[in-house]
């Protein structure tokens, strides 16, 4: 089943109704359906689709644009070694030819047991802290090659189950807006008024 | 005195004035039980206790400068949408990706609440009646930082349907982006937004104040800009403009990378602080690592054109770095020093804008990749003389006339100032060139060790010019 | 005393015209205009690829980069997306614009292949010929060029070359933008990005030929015309389109002698440039092995060939015999698929000889007096405040007509109003779609008018109601009866008739329809089938597939004693006729034609007729002749002139000029205004199905049939419910079931259908497989169906 599950369904409407216009819920949907499925279906595309209103082909032409969906399967960890400009200049090759040898494949590829997937990755914002690396986008920070076998050797024993979530998990927690508390999302052309607060007059 | 803490990777304290990072100290900054024990939602009570028009006023004369990159005035900024139109939005640039920076990230991971605060005055202010709280896709724990600040301030009451009781009343929405550096840029955020592809927009007519989020007035500010809100409401306008300098009051926050003996983020007085200081100030960076020579900075991010030694005293001020060749960009300062091969440095940076590339735009799509070819086969030894000439006439198609550079003494080079024209709507195209720009201009010598001489054979299509000569002859 | 120069006091200063300077020359531009729609008014003529006047602008090439004088010095910026502005100074080729516009071109032709001597779009390529002017001419790029798979067809029709592609996002425009079928998009970034439809969802537009003629590369090819001819080999003419009655604007291209290309023309009142695939590439037909080629006759019971005088004699005679029976044992039937000059000469000829009971419509259009009515042009309707739809599926049946109507909701300009018993290509755009059942729309339509926001939005400006005959099973009293109640609520509204057939509008004009009382198109079937008609004459229509009620049909042309059929080929009606002429076909005879809003424009001859067959003005004329009642037609000029001053409504298309380019609107009587004639549907069995039946772009329309490029596209024959219907019938989806009515059955496939109401049954006409028509007896004015599954 690749389409969304009854729970996520519940879970994309609640995330579509936050949007004035529905398309715009669709990259959290596409996450939520990498979450379910670990990579992004042909299936779940189309549910995508029907769920926002609009075709399979303005889903994929979105979902194709982000780096971070992907459309076959990958590990259930996805290590991501920067190599731009702070962490090349600080060892970021070595740390990529350590980890290919390590794992035994090429960057891009993926592990015979399906356990990692091995990628070059631009700029990941944590520059001063050169050479950088995130597993399912979580961080390891100057990471020395002996650093990652002990990650690698970590990860495969199952000892960090906690901290990294399998690819596609990103935050843990969802947002929930109590309906007593949401002002709601309305279709721009539906509003015309001035918001009450700028009566010219402190609010409280 | 420096200090850094374990839970705040990279950054570093010292004894000045503290605006965005006062909480940074403590392991738990991100609870809203912390936030509230440290003055928590002050500021936002004080904003509510005005009208909107004086809170939007209050950061207009303080002149709180963008910090995602163009330092544009955010009360200005606010100041540009249409009158009567309904309603306008405001969206959260947290998709911070410029190579060499990290600030963004620290402060949605340590301090959320700030954030959160700095949006609901900014809305309030500018009468804008939903917020999206855009991050990068990338950045799992910032986003759960942030969720559940949302979904503790939700619940107390001061986000939603009247808002600490008043006629206030916004929603902020978490949206996370997937993959895309482009979307940094304002108008490809929008166009994330909206479910597209992140591809920017050409401004004008599209500039987001008139015409954005769904056509609407639309308000991008980035996260350190927000985050300054909070401390500027509790302390008052005359407090903050007393940091700084008049043009760039305030502080800022910058990150030093790269060969430095101590790389840190560091939350510096703006207008003031030099290169040098922070580069080789004790309180900041201490210098080159292992006591090598410095031998280029980039100053403001990888898009930014690069600086030597000769431009070290320049201080953290828009006004002077751009007539000196180059600009401030998002706060990132990244270090080379002597044993940096700098054709390799500049290649990376011109491989990470071409890869980032929207393909939206001939120049940027087309030239960005051909640049990342011939530097590549540069490097690797396969180049040749040409191809350094080559480099900068496929440069001049995305950049047209004299692109920016630094004044170097030594080859005796005066600078061209900032900023360069374009052929691309937005800068990444530009920034493809950027580096290549800046390591031929100061390095060249660098790039000629590495190719071979080479009598060039003209690819000629029109071979008419030679057939006719021969056809006469 | 003050001399004042009356040129200047009294010159009328339009507010709109925004004066700037385009390489020093001076320009008046509208305001709002682009400077590259200001630059093509002048004979500085702005590269461009991404850039097209009836998409919006995206300025993703970068090819038009001109330079604008600002207080800092000359800016560089895409004129494309950058507005007029008073006292603007343009430059369009300073040395810095020029090697910008090199520049650009080079970067397109980085990874462009240089396989122009194998490509369609060679001679007539944008990217050559402006390589060509404004081009570095020559090319620094060494390195490997982009690859990918040589075309993949991206649908039954079109076939993508992605490395030919430049991504200039027009083709995914406009079918996002345009024809509303997001379904070509841009995938992958940067040096990646392609354009591709999702995987195994082909780009099934009925628009799609458009992105072909749009494309400014050989990027997107169409399967009629790949390797067929070379532009310098193509000869051309401006013609109309003539498929259905919206009368787009197009040019007709030839090569040896043989059709290979149809282009939409843009003109502003009608098309935009814009055609349908059905009327772009149904020119196969006219090159169908099929086609007539003499007259034949029928010997025995076979049809031979004959010749011309043989087959004129034997007319004559046919007709002849019949008169002196009487004059009602004559009919003739059809003339809607001619020229104006065809139509008149039929009714001239049928005018000498008594001849009263004629129809250009067959049962399944509307009551000319809707003609009658206060008329709105397309470009009326698009302004509106408000559209009323009380019409067939406009994108199935008009299907460029759907495109301006969605154009002008999508831009806000409009909002649409729709009655309808299924959902329609225009119900996603619609401010409201109200349901009705067939039957019961004038009650649903008078209750509808009458909420307070209903009655709010009709007093907020112009009211246009696009009225047709929207199912076949359905009598039109019931259409008429809601009309009326539409102009009681307003009275002030105005009607676009929307009749299908491409000159059906000319023909009633010019006489093709009942006179002196006589009855309609069913009423001669009816008399027909009832032995009374000796000689029928079929004028390019084909009943047999045409009519609802092929039963009808089937006996009418077995009780005729005499059925002359003049048509390009044989079919169902014509095969056991007793004598059929070779009709001259669209694109080989000259003459002007009627859209649906009654514009006059030309339709004109690129390729010698078929064989011997010739125009039907021609036959009409020969016949006169030959049976002594000379019409007086010597030539089309002559038949033409008699036409614009014998019938005032074409009297404005007297100057033959005026029927080219936009063409021009025929002449308006003062209006009628209408009432409904009282009648009411038996109310439905709450076990039964109440049928609608409607035409959709494919079916099996001869033009369709006998393109193989169309051909294929036809699907079978099926009956669509409700899915909740198809729930309580029990059956899966796609099963076979049996639908009855009145005594007879069929054996049909179901399927579900979220835009069927429920308790309708929606049944598409004329598709292959099973043939639906037994259950449509068009003498009741609904019909019911009961639906079982089959055991």
């Amino acid at each position: 089943m690749s389409r969304l599950s009854d729970t996520n369904i519940k879970l994309a409407h609640e995330i579509i109704v936050r949007y004035p216009r529905p398309k715009s819920a669709l990259i959290p949907l596409l996450h939520l359906s990498q979450e379910q499925n670990g990579y992004i279906t042909r299936e779940a595309m189309q549910h995508l689709g029907e769920l926002v209103g609009v075709t399979s082909a303005e889903v994929y032409g979105t979902a194709s644009f982000y780096e971070m969906f992907k459309f076959e399967p990958v590990g259930k960890y996805l290590i991501n070694i920067c190599g731009t400009m702070s962490c090349a200049l600080m060892g970021a090759n070595e740390l990529m030819h350590h980890a290919e040898k390590k794992l035994g494949v090429k960057a891009g590829g993926t592990t015979p047991d399906g356990v990692f997937t091995l990628a070059h990755a631009e700029c990941q914002a944590a520059c001063t802290e050169a050479p950088t690396l995130q597993v399912n986008y979580r961080y390891r920070l100057r990471v020395t090659p002996a650093d990652l076998d002990r990650l690698i050797d970590n990860l495969r024993d199952g000892k960090l189950n906690d901290e990294f979530p399998p690819h596609g998990v990103l935050s843990k927690v969802r947002q929930s807006i109590d309906a007593t508390r949401a002002v709601g999302a309305k279709a721009p052309e539906d509003v015309n008024e001035s918001p009450a607060w700028l009566d010219g007059k402190a609010a409280l | 005195m420096s200090k850094t803490y374990v839970h705040a990777p990279g950054f570093v304290a010292g004894d000045r004035p503290k605006i965005v990072t006062s909480r940074f100290e403590f392991a738990d900054s991100y609870t809203l039980e912390r936030y509230l024990a440290t003055d928590g939602y002050k500021g936002l009570r004080a904003a509510l206790s005005r009208p909107a028009n004086e809170i939007h006023e209050d950061v207009k004369s303080a002149t709180v400068l963008g910090r995602g990159g163009a330092g544009f005035p955010a009360g200005t900024k606010w100041g540009l949408t249409p009158q009567q139109v309904w309603p306008r939005y405001l969206v959260v640039n947290g998709d911070e990706s410029e190579p060499g920076t990290y600030k963004d990230r620290l402060l949605m991971e340590r301090d959320p609440h700030q954030l959160i605060e700095g949006c609901l005055i900014a809305c309030y202010a500018a009468g804008l009646s939903q917020c999206f709280l855009y991050i990068r896709g990338e950045m799992a724990v910032a986003q759960e930082r942030v969720v559940t600040a949302l979904n503790e301030a939700y619940v107390a009451g001061y986000i939603g349907k009247n808002i600490l009781g008043s006629k206030f009343s916004v929603d902020i929405i978490l949206h996370w982006g997937a993959g895309a550096y482009v979307v940094g840029e304002e108008t490809a955020l929008i166009e994330s937004l909206e479910g597209n592809r992140g591809m920017p927009r050409l401004k004008p007519p599209f500039f987001p104040a008139a015409n954005g989020l769904y056509g609407q007035p639309t308000i991008v500010n980035n996260v350190e800009t927000l985050a300054n809100l909070p401390w500027l409401l509790t302390h008052g306008v005359a407090a903050y403009t007393a940091i700084g300098t008049k043009t760039s009051p305030g502080t800022r926050m910058v990150a030093v990378s790269g060969h430095v003996k101590r790389p840190g983020v560091y939350e510096i007085i703006n207008g003031t602080t030099t290169f040098r200081d922070l580069i080789y100030g004790e309180e900041f960076s201490g210098g080159i690592r292992n006591g090598n020579l410095l031998k280029a900075f980039v100053p403001g991010g990888g898009s930014a054109p690069w600086f030597t030694e000769d431009q070290l005293d320049l201080p953290f001020e828009a006004s002077q770095v751009g007539p000196a060749g180059s600009m401030l960009g998002s706060g990132a300062v990244m270090v080379m020093d002597e044993t940096t091969d700098i054709p390799a440095a500049a290649l990376t940076l011109t491989h990470f804008y071409a890869h980032e590339s929207c393909g939206k735009c001939t120049p940027c799509r087309e030239g960005g990749t051909w640049l990342e070819r011939i530097l590549r086969r540069v490097v690797e030894g396969d180049g040749t003389d040409a191809d350094l000439q080559q480099l900068l006439e496929v440069g001049a198609m995305i950049c047209p006339g004299a692109f920016p550079h630094a004044a170097n003494e030594k080859l005796g080079l005066t600078a061209v100032p900032f900023p360069y024209k374009m052929t691309t709507i937005c800068f990444v195209g530009p920034s493809a060139y950027a580096p290549v720009h800046s390591a031929l201009t100061l390095f060249r010598s660098e790039f000629e060790a590495r190719v071979k001489k080479r009598v060039t054979i003209p690819v000629t299509a029109v071979a008419g010019v030679a057939a006719n000569a021969r056809v006469s002859a | 005393m003050t001399i004042v120069d009356p040129i200047k006091e009294t010159a009328p200063v339009d507010p709109n015209i925004v004066n700037i300077t385009i390489n020093d020359k001076p320009v008046a531009a509208r305001k709002g205009e682009l400077i590259i729609a200001a630059a093509d008014r002048t004979e500085d003529f702005i590269p461009r690829f991404c850039y097209h006047p009836r998409m919006t602008p995206v300025g993703m090439c970068r090819q038009c980069l001109v330079e604008v004088e600002t207080p800092r010095g000359p800016m560089m910026v895409v004129s494309c997306m950058t507005p007029v502005a008073e006292g603007q100074i343009v430059h369009t080729a300073t040395d810095s614009v020029k090697k910008a516009q090199e520049g650009v071109l080079e970067l397109l032709l980085a990874n462009h292949p240089l396989d122009c001597p194998v490509c369609d779009k060679g001679g007539e390529c944008p990217l050559q010929d402006q390589a060509f002017s404004h081009g570095p001419g020559e090319s620094r790029f060494v390195e490997e060029k982009r690859h990918y798979e040589k075309p993949i067809a991206i649908s039954d029709i079109v076939y993508l070359d992605r490395e030919r592609c430049i991504l200039c996002d027009r083709c995914t425009r406009f079918a996002d933008e345009v024809a509303g079928d997001a379904l070509i998009t841009f995938t992958s970034r940067g040096n990646d990005t392609q354009v591709l439809t999702f995987p195994d969802e082909p780009f099934s537009s009925y628009f799609s030929g458009n992105t072909v003629q749009i494309c400014p590369v050989g990027a997107l090819t169409a399967k009629p015309y790949r390797f067929k001819a070379r532009p310098w080999d193509l000869e051309q003419t401006e013609s109309t389109c003539t498929s259905c009655s919206v009368g787009c604007r197009t040019v007709v291209q030839s090569s040896r002698d043989e059709l290979v290309r149809y282009q939409g023309v843009d003109i502003d009142p009608v098309n935009w440039g814009w055609l349908c695939d059905r009327g772009r590439y149904n020119f196969e037909s006219v090159n169908s092995p099929d086609r007539l080629t003499t007259p034949l006759i029928k010997s025995g019971s076979e049809l031979v060939a004959t010749s011309w005088s043989v087959a004129l004699e034997s007319a004559a005679r046919m007709i002849r015999l019949a008169l002196a029976q009487n004059t009602n044992s004559v009919a003739i039937l059809g003339g809607a698929r001619g020229t104006n000059e065809d139509a008149f000469a039929w009714a001239m000829l049928a005018d000498k000889l008594g001849i009263n009971q004629r129809d250009a419509q067959l049962g399944d259009g509307l009551s000319p007096e809707v003609f009658n009515l206060a008329q709105a042009t397309i470009d009326q309707t698009c302004a509106a405040s408000t559209i009323i739809l009380l019409a067939p599926d406009l994108k199935e049946e008009l299907p460029v007509l759907y495109l301006r109507v969605r154009d002008a909701a999508q831009k806000r300009k409009s909002r649409i109003v729709e009655f309808s018993s299924h959902d329609s290509g225009l119900t996603p755009y619609a401010w409201r779609s109200v349901g009705f059942e067939p039957g019961n729309q004038a009650q649903i339509v008078r209750d509808a008018l009458a909420t307070p926001e209903m009655k709010e939005q009709l007093t907020r400006g112009e009211v246009v109601v696009v009225v047709g005959r929207a199912n076949l099973a359905e009598s039109e009293v019931f259409t008429l009866q809601a009309l009326a109640e539409i102009f009681a609520a307003v009275p002030s509204a105005k009607v676009l008739p929307v009749l299908r057939r491409g000159n059906v509008r000319g023909a009633v004009t010019a006489g093709l329809t009942p006179q002196n009382n006589s009855g309609d198109a069913i009423d001669i079937l009816n008399a027909a089938a009832a032995g009374k008609i000796e000689c029928l004459i079929l004028l390019g229509v084909d009943p047999m597939s045409d009519v609802a009620d092929s039963g009808l049909v089937q006996r009418a042309l077995t009780q005729t004693k005499n059925l002359i059929s003049i048509d390009t080929m044989i079919n169902d009606s014509n095969r056991n006729a007793d004598l059929v002429l070779p009709a001259a076909s669209y694109g080989e005879k000259n003459g002007t034609t009627t859209n649906l809003e009654g514009r006059i424009s030309n339709v004109a001859q690129k390729i010698t007729p078929c064989g011997t067959s010739r125009p039907d003005w021609m036959i009409a004329t020969e016949l006169s002749i030959a049976m002594a009642v000379d019409i007086g037609v010597s030539s089309l000029e002559d038949l033409n002139k008699k036409l614009v001053s014998t019938v005032a409504a074409f009297a404005p298309s007297s100057d033959a000029k005026s029927t080219h380019g936009d063409g021009v609107l025929m002449a308006r009587e003062t209006p009628v205004t209408i009432s409904g004639k009282a009648s009411k549907a038996v109310d439905r069995n709450a076990y039964n199905y109440r049928l609608v039946v409607s035409r959709t772009m494919y079916d099996s329309a001869q033009a369709t049939v006998s393109s193989p490029s169309l051909a294929g596209i036809i699907t079978d024959s099926a009956i669509f419910v409700n899915p909740l219907d198809l729930a309580r019938i029990g059956v899966a989806d796609g099963a076979s079931v049996r639908v009855g009515a009145e005594g007879t059955n069929i054996v049909i496939a179901i399927k579900a259908h979220n835009g069927v109401h429920r308790g309708v049954a929606w049944l598409p006409f004329n598709h292959t497989g099973v043939d639906i028509r037994p259950l449509l007896n068009i003498t009741s004015d609904v019909v019911d169906v009961r639906i079982e599954p089959i055991k």
